[in-house]
């Protein structure tokens, strides 16, 4: 097999000059994704029969709790990457993923906390997946933060990518013993994604979203990796040709 | 004698003496194994002066706080783990030994865990008797702890030694390493008040000591990892 590419991959110039052309792409049908699916979803979806409206707020909160586990997972591949091949690009993805996780993780916990209001009646309960997201919230901050705290960004790096394949070992641990722990304390009462064979009606529009939203995640990490490759990249020749 | 054969020889007699070292250091500067036991007692302490004296009520949340306790103590101690050889240089011939760097980091986890996790683990009957833990219960904290805090060691020597370099890292490191001390509290508390309501407590019991099987294999890989990369 021919593995030029992934070299080429590799080249932030390369990555610089591909991705201008992917952007407006992304753009527009991540754009027209999420507005059809929230405008389908929103407005033209049935009610439940249960929970009346208030169950619309699944066609931000799904698709955000999707990204804020995925993005995690695509941080750990990028942090391998880093750590094997040493590929400069897959660190400065690593860097630019984190805050967008970190994102998706709040969304993905108010609009939880939204919905339980009028369903639960609270705020807030101790359930297992709402506690393993949290706890996702804090390995995303800890890799944030360790990366503020390494002034040299070689050994930055490293450290990250370190500490993200630890977290990636480590999720389904914290999954397993937080579902072990509620269980043993209040039962099987509160499921979030208990589906009961939702209706084509609602799948659609949400299925529509998790694409949208995972179209808009790459829009938005493109956008963030452009401008971190030029400041990185800021003392060789082709990017100061390309800022004069 | 075959070469292999003479090579790890040399790597367990470099672990012996790595662990001699840093129990005597420890025995000199005395501070280092104390503050941490008596950071506990003070946090066994405040609990019953914040929530209530009843003896139901604190019966109830012993276990937690002990464990809580013994959690923040272990962070607080891990922040010199690598730090006080890394002012000294001593890190730096730990890094340029022969010997495999994971067996040596872990022969220093175990001296840290000696100094700390099983001196707290002495301290717990006493902390159970304050806080009116049920007697049926202290076997089963002691063995939690025993199983347990050198998983924290472990866990924690990781945050450690990413944040060697960094200038205050002990708030950092608490950040790292709690969100991997979680199934150790987890389940470690779950054992503790199972056997309180007469449940079985077996289940919790093994999958402690998978996690510290886990730990042993899998965290001197990333220690070693860490540090290399860290003192490049």
């Amino acid at each position: 097999m021919n593995w030029t590419f992934f070299h080429k991959l590799g080249s932030p110039k390369w990555f610089y000059d591909i991705s201008g052309k992917w952007l407006p792409w992304l753009q527009v049908i991540s754009l027209v994704l999420i507005v059809v699916a929230l405008v389908w979803g929103l407005a033209f979806s049935p009610s439940d029969y249960l929970q009346g409206n208030s169950y619309r707020i699944i066609f931000i909160h799904v698709p955000a709790s999707f990204l804020a586990q995925s993005v995690y997972l695509m941080m750990a591949t990028a942090a391998a990457v880093t750590l094997i091949w040493k590929i400069k690009l897959a660190d400065m993805a690593l860097k630019v993923m984190a805050p967008i996780g970190v994102s998706f993780c709040i969304l993905s916990l108010v609009t939880g906390a939204i919905w339980g209001q009028p369903t639960w009646g609270t705020w807030w309960v101790w359930d297992a997946r709402l506690t393993s997201m949290l706890i996702l919230l804090f390995l995303y901050i800890g890799i944030i933060a360790l990366r503020g705290a390494i002034h040299t960004t070689e050994a930055a790096a490293k450290a990250c990518a370190i500490l993200s394949l630890v977290g990636v070992v480590n999720i389904p641990i914290i999954k397993f013993s937080v579902d072990w722990w509620n269980t043993l304390h209040q039962g099987a009462t509160l499921k979030l994604t208990e589906k009961p064979s939702m209706a084509p009606e609602m799948l659609w529009p949400l299925l529509l979203a998790i694409v949208g939203f995972y179209l808009f995640f790459m829009m938005v990490m493109v956008l963030r990796l452009r401008i971190e490759i030029i400041s990185r990249e800021r003392k060789t020749r082709w990017v100061k040709e390309l800022v004069s | 004698m075959s070469n292999v054969d003479q090579q790890s020889m040399h790597g367990f007699s470099a672990c012996l003496a790595l662990i001699r070292r840093d129990l005597i250091l420890a025995f000199r500067s005395p501070g280092q194994t104390i503050n941490p036991m008596a950071f506990l007692l003070m946090v066994a302490t405040l609990f019953p002066l914040g929530i209530a004296p009843d003896r139901e009520v604190l019966s109830e949340l012993s276990a937690g706080i002990i464990w809580i306790g013994a959690l923040l103590a272990v962070l607080l101690s891990l922040d010199s783990l690598f730090k006080n050889d890394q002012d000294d240089g001593a890190l730096d011939q730990l890094l340029m030994s022969p010997h495999p760097l994971p067996l040596l980091v872990l022969a220093k986890v175990f001296s840290h865990w000696l100094t700390s996790g099983f001196c707290l683990t002495l301290m717990a009957p006493l902390l159970a008797i304050m806080l009116h833990l049920p007697s049926d219960a202290f076997s089963p904290l002691m063995i939690t702890l025993l199983l347990g805090t050198p998983v924290l060691s472990l866990a924690g020597a990781i945050g450690a030694a990413l944040t060697v370099r960094v200038q205050r890292g002990g708030v950092l490191l608490t950040l790292l390493s709690l969100p991997l001390y979680l199934p150790v509290l987890i389940f470690a508390t779950g054992a503790v008040n199972a056997s309180i309501q007469n449940l079985p407590y077996t289940g919790h019991i093994l999958w402690l000591s998978v996690f510290l099987i886990l730990g042993i294999c899998l965290a001197p890989l990333a220690i070693a990892g860490a540090l290399r990369v860290i003192n490049e």
